[in-house]
């Protein structure tokens, strides 16, 4: 049997291990805890474990696209977590101190966002750094501008709409989600429907092979860095909205890693080429479901980290190419020429 | 004339310019900058650093990255103050399963990696969360470690009295653990089959192979190695703090990494030195004393300029890689 | 000359398939001490594989190996070195930032006494010195980066750490391509001289006159198959490259005189054209409706020139004329702007996008064109690429197969179909026929045909002469990086261009 198939029908194909993982844990955690799906309705608005779940794994999921698209390019970047610390401290530095209305501060943050993952998107493209090493500059520096702008204190804020952005709701759903759902489509849209996807997985794929079919790939790889900025700088406002304040230096940290690994369980190998917006959700929804999973059974915040990694593992073991040719090897004995 | 022996080791020559360089203007913006006691204090503070920069040399050089350094020093101290306070081990016992520990881990990370095709980033990333969440199993909070073999004998005994300055400097054994681990990774790298091999990996794995080096044993001892350096790094960090904190050395490994690139030694892997690196961890070092003498300053200016020197020196580095190729090609024909 | 010696190495129906192609079938070969083999066959005949499976880097399917009486497979280059079987690989696979003597010693420095961890440096620049000694190169600094040394030297360190083990049978992947005449005299200088020492050498080479001067005994490959085993002394340069090309399979061809017009009108127009170090100065003239041949050996400049014209790489001497305009590409994206397209020299490095589908393989440069946001529906995407893959004869199961699945021949068809529908104006093709089966051979060339019909102008570069010489009604031949003969007419023949591709003036 031939491999091919209709693009949508490969997509889902890919989607099927995490959609296991996902529905198996969630089995899991009906059968230990009771009430785990109940979901009730109060002032018009959804509440439960599973929307909590939803709310925060959406900001998660936010830059989690933006990161699918650039590791889909076969790069990476780190410094998201110091770009959502950095538009957080924006954010409330330009509603306190600048007293500006609330649709300039957010405009200012989204801006400094795209700034940032523009200025990666140079030193990738055009000054030709490993894009873990040109994030890594940011990442670094970032926090410390994030303090720079807020002076080093925790600046609190006190903005109706701001702070409704984290804690409102929309159409029932919590307001993240909302936006996760309005960005992942808007998305899928530009990239499916024009040449964008098509470069991105080119680049990603075979980058000399892309040049030379005349795919602008400064241009995508400035695109994708610059997308992957704005998602980051949303994703720090949503933080710094949860709890109406913004703290340098605790926003966003290990952003990048959740984002990171919400990728690659969401199928999107980290070497390049083809990309899944749907695995990349299901794949922070996956993180945060384990999260929740592991905070209900009393494991604490900080020891909740180590079993993630050893599903990181697993799933990177799963991709690698050297194990899959030995489990495929383990189902067809007689190797046959496919 | 040697031109391009003068280009490859430009990156080099530029860190160590830039260490005699914020030296020079520290001794001339502040008084007392020019002292025994603030060299002291700059190994002293810093010694945990360079031992865990001296093994991510070893890993850049060979082209990877760790990202699991600075939990794994937390996961070291909080375990050598468990052991030590919560379950009664000698010191020196309790060094002995934290070393054993850090290498174990660096050999599986390494396994991953070299045997298993995983990318180094995500197995190192996954490392990272696995020590950290480990630390905070071992003991969630911090613990100080009060222990007379490492209060008195340690830190007292042990200590080396120089007589420098006005009231003679202390130099406590970190410091001499430090400078023996920066001269054993000297001879290891330089002088060492081993050693040589990682560079050859790391400038050209594929070359390397053909020439008949045992790459994948070469990446799995350049992790181990890296683990076990992390390891001696969380002692010293417990004991330059007294106390073993699962919190602790949070993003310790942006530093570390920051610091080996500032050292001169190259991303893309095959060129690098350990004392470029010891040079890079100081230049860091520098400026966080320099600011906290300039006292206006705050604290994370220190970030920014690292920033800023990681971005420069990668430049220098891509600006050379292209020097050298046109020196190489035009100063040839000699014969 | 022949000589006698004792059998060193023998190889008895090797084969290698890589996925359905069949790279190497049932090919054999001995090596005689004190013997030079000369091993001859157009790019893709299988030299590489076989020299790769008597180096262990690939493990053969079928045949044996014995060395000196013993069974040997080899797993390793390093296991291949351990037991004689020394070999240069032809991209010098060396370190460039280790010095010249740690690059020959490099695996087994000799050690300290005391601690056989730590490399004697003495030990390891005298053992340098006197490998290098023995190629006559006795004056270089071992000390020396690596990197920084020419190529020529780099070659002469490979070979001298093959020396430095050792070796019963050394192996000379192209050896001379990017040296000089005089390093060239010394190299074959220096491989005389190991054969004295009872050696026996596989040497591989395009260059036709450095095979006269120094084999004893010439083994033809092609298609992966033995064409023969000759005494180098009876030998012909006109046989031998009637062996190394065969006749058996007849070719389509486009008619040798042109319908375009030519020179006056002409669409791509070069004068001393170039980049420093890298193409010394190239005079061409392509006209609509006209296939031009670049021919030459390897490293004569040919797939260098189609990357300046196609802006994969910025010239910097003379003048390139494209469409009446005095033009300079620095990005691929403006030549393919202006109409040209180019099928590069390496189809997995630079061609095809492994993970990706037939069809996206197909219509990238067409949606790249337009720019990345615009718009071109799925079904007429599919509609297109279905068009190509019954035109060109694409075998595969249907368009939304990964590429990677496909055999080399049809790969390069849809390389091909990317830039048909282009509808370019200049298509450079490089190499199109190498590595893929005869039949495919033969489609790809009758596709080619009808795109000249069309009125598109090819440059046509191709290492196998006698499709240089079917295809081509204007043939410019390159040599060591410059263009020094126009054929033109019923003046191209094979050997025409193979006197002005080998003349040593």
């Amino acid at each position: 049997m031939n491999q091919s198939g209709l693009p949508w029908r490969r997509g889902m194909r890919s989607l099927v291990w995490p959609v296991a993982a996902l529905a198996l844990l969630l089995a899991f955690n009906a059968a230990t805890m009771p009430g785990f799906f109940a979901i009730e309705a109060r002032d018009g608005r959804v509440y439960g474990v599973l929307v909590d779940i939803l709310n925060h794994g959406s900001r998660t999921a936010l830059v989690a696209l933006g990161m699918t698209l650039v590791i889909a390019t076969g790069g990476v970047d780190l410094s998201v977590g110091a770009v959502a610390a950095m538009a957080g401290a924006v954010t409330a530095t330009l509603l306190v101190q600048a007293q500006v209305p609330w649709p300039v501060a957010i405009a200012g943050a989204v801006a400094l966002g795209m700034c940032c993952g523009v200025w990666n998107g140079v030193c990738v493209s055009v000054f030709r750094l490993q894009p873990i090493v040109a994030t890594l500059v940011l990442m670094v520096a970032g926090r410390g501008v994030a303090q720079l702008i807020t002076g080093g204190s925790i600046i609190t804020f006190e903005s109706g709409p701001i702070a409704a952005i984290g804690n409102g709701s929309f159409l029932g759903l919590p307001v993240p989600v909302t936006m996760m759902v309005v960005a992942a489509v808007a998305l899928q849209v530009l990239v499916r429907r024009t040449a964008l996807g098509l470069c991105v997985q080119c680049v990603g794929d075979n980058a000399t092979a892309a040049r030379l079919a005349g795919v602008p790939d400064r241009a995508v790889m400035l695109f994708v860095y610059g997308v992957c900025g704005v998602l980051a700088a949303t994703a720090g406002i949503i933080e710094c909205s949860y709890i109406k304040a913004a703290d340098a230096n605790n926003a966003g940290s290990l952003l990048e890693l959740d984002a990171i690994l919400a990728v690659v369980i969401g199928g999107t190998s980290l070497t390049g080429g083809r990309f899944s917006f749907a695995g990349t959700i299901i794949g922070a929804m996956l993180m945060q479901t384990m999260t929740k999973t592991l905070y209900m059974h009393d494991v604490s915040a900080e020891i909740a980290p180590a079993p993630k990694a050893l599903v990181v593992i697993l799933v990177c073991l799963l991709h690698a190419p050297r194990v899959r040719e030995w489990v495929s090897g383990l189902w067809r004995p007689r190797g046959g020429s496919a | 004339m040697k031109l391009h022996r003068l280009v490859s080791a430009t990156p080099v020559l530029a860190t160590c310019a830039l260490l005699v360089g914020l030296f020079a203007f520290g001794a001339i913006s502040y008084p007392n900058f020019a002292s025994a006691a603030v060299v002291r204090n700059l190994l002293v503070d810093n010694a945990f650093l360079v031992v865990a920069a001296v093994g991510m040399t070893f890993v850049i050089i060979s082209g990877g990255i760790d990202l699991s350094v600075g939990a794994a020093m937390a996961f070291s101290a909080t375990l050598a103050a468990a052991l030590i306070e919560a379950g009664g081990v000698h010191p020196l016992a309790a060094a002995a399963v934290v070393l054993a520990a850090g290498l174990a881990f660096g050999l599986v990370q390494g396994v991953l990696i070299a045997v298993l095709d995983v990318p180094p980033f995500m197995v190192t990333l996954a490392g990272m969360f696995l020590a950290r969440g480990a630390a905070f199993a071992v003991h969630p909070q911090s613990r100080g470690i009060t222990h007379p073999f490492v209060a008195t004998t340690l830190n007292e005994t042990l200590a080396m009295h120089l007589p420098l300055g006005a009231r003679g400097v202390t130099i406590p054994p970190t410091v001499v653990v430090m400078l023996l681990v920066l001269i054993g990774a000297w001879v290891l790298l330089r002088h060492a089959r081993f050693g040589r091999a990682v560079y050859a990996v790391g400038d050209d794995a594929c070359a390397a192979r053909l020439m008949g080096l045992a790459v994948r044993r070469v990446k799995v001892g350049v992790y181990t190695l890296c683990g076990l350096t992390s390891a001696v790094a969380g002692l010293l960090f417990a004991l330059y703090q007294q106390s073993g904190d699962p919190a602790s050395c949070k993003g310790m490994e942006l530093d570390v990494i920051a610091a080996v690139i500032i050292g001169g030694t190259l991303l893309r892997g095959g060129a690098g030195s350990v004392i470029g690196t010891f040079a890079g961890v100081m230049i860091l070092g520098l400026i966080q004393t320099i600011i906290s003498f300039q006292g206006d300053l705050s604290s994370w200016w220190t970030r920014i300029v690292a920033g800023g020197l990681v971005l420069v020196f990668l430049l220098l580095h891509q600006g050379i890689g292209v020097v050298a190729r046109r020196v190489g090609r035009t100063a040839d024909r000699q014969g | 000359m022949t000589r006698e010696g004792g059998l060193l190495l023998e190889a008895e129906g090797l084969a290698v398939r890589f996925g359905s192609v069949r790279a190497l079938d049932g090919v054999s070969l001995t090596v005689r001490a004190g013997e030079v083999q000369a091993l001859l066959g157009e790019n893709g005949a299988g030299k590489s594989t076989l020299i790769k499976c008597l180096s262990g880097v690939v493990r053969p399917t079928g045949g044996r190996m014995v060395l000196c009486g013993r069974r040997i497979e080899p797993r390793s280059p390093h296991e291949a070195e351990r037991i004689g079987i020394a070999t240069v690989f032809q991209e010098v696979g060396l370190i460039p930032r280790l010095s010249v003597a740690e690059n020959i010693c490099l695996g087994r420095e000799p050690g300290r006494r005391w601690l056989r961890g730590l490399v004697d440096w003495r030990a390891v620049r005298s053992r340098a010195r006197a490998a290098m000694d023995r190629l006559g190169l006795g004056g270089l600094d071992v000390d020396r980066e690596l990197g920084t040394c020419s190529v020529a030297v780099q070659q002469m360190v490979a070979i001298a750490r093959a020396l430095d083990v050792r070796a019963r049978v050394l192996i000379l992947d192209e050896p001379t391509s990017s040296l000089d005449r005089d390093e060239c005299a010394r190299l074959l200088g220096v491989i005389g001289h190991l054969r004295a020492q009872e050696m026996g050498i596989v040497f591989i080479s395009h260059f036709l006159d450095q095979v006269e001067a120094i084999a004893d005994r010439v083994t033809v490959l092609r298609d992966g198959k033995l064409v023969g085993s000759f005494e180098a002394a009876g030998l012909t340069r006109a046989k031998l490259v009637s062996l190394m090309v065969g006749r058996e399979f007849e070719m389509p061809t486009g008619k040798r005189e042109t319908t375009g017009e030519r020179g006056a009108g002409s669409l791509l127009s070069l004068r001393a054209f170039g980049r420093s170090g890298m193409i010394e100065g190239v005079d061409a003239d392509v006209g609509a409706g006209e296939v031009v041949g670049l021919a030459g050996l390897l490293g004569s400049g040919r797939s260098e020139t189609a990357r300046l014209v196609f802006g994969a790489e910025t010239a910097t001497r003379g003048t390139m004329t494209f469409g009446g305009e005095a033009s300079r590409f620095t990005t691929p994206r403006q030549a393919i702007a202006r109409g040209i397209g180019m099928l590069p020299e390496n189809r997995k490095e630079q061609g095809i996008f492994p993970s990706l589908s037939v069809v996206e393989n197909l219509v990238v440069s067409l949606r790249a064109k337009d720019g990345a946001f615009s718009r071109l529906a799925f079904g007429s995407q599919v509609a297109l690429a279905e068009e190509f893959v019954r035109q060109l004869g694409i075998k595969t199961a249907d368009v939304h197969a990964k590429i990677s699945e496909l055999s080399g021949g049809n790969q390069q068809k849809v390389l091909l179909a990317r830039w048909f529908a282009m509808r370019p104006v200049l298509l450079i093709l490089d190499e199109p026929t190498r590595g893929i089966d005869v039949a495919a051979k033969a489609d790809v060339l009758r596709a080619v045909d009808r795109l000249r019909g069309e009125g598109t102008a090819v440059l046509f570069i191709s290492s196998e002469l006698e499709e240089v010489t079917r295809v081509c009604g204007r043939v410019v031949v390159l040599r060591d990086r410059r263009s020094v003969a126009h054929l033109e007419g019923s003046d191209i023949t094979e050997a025409s261009v193979l006197a002005a591709v080998a003349r040593t003036a």
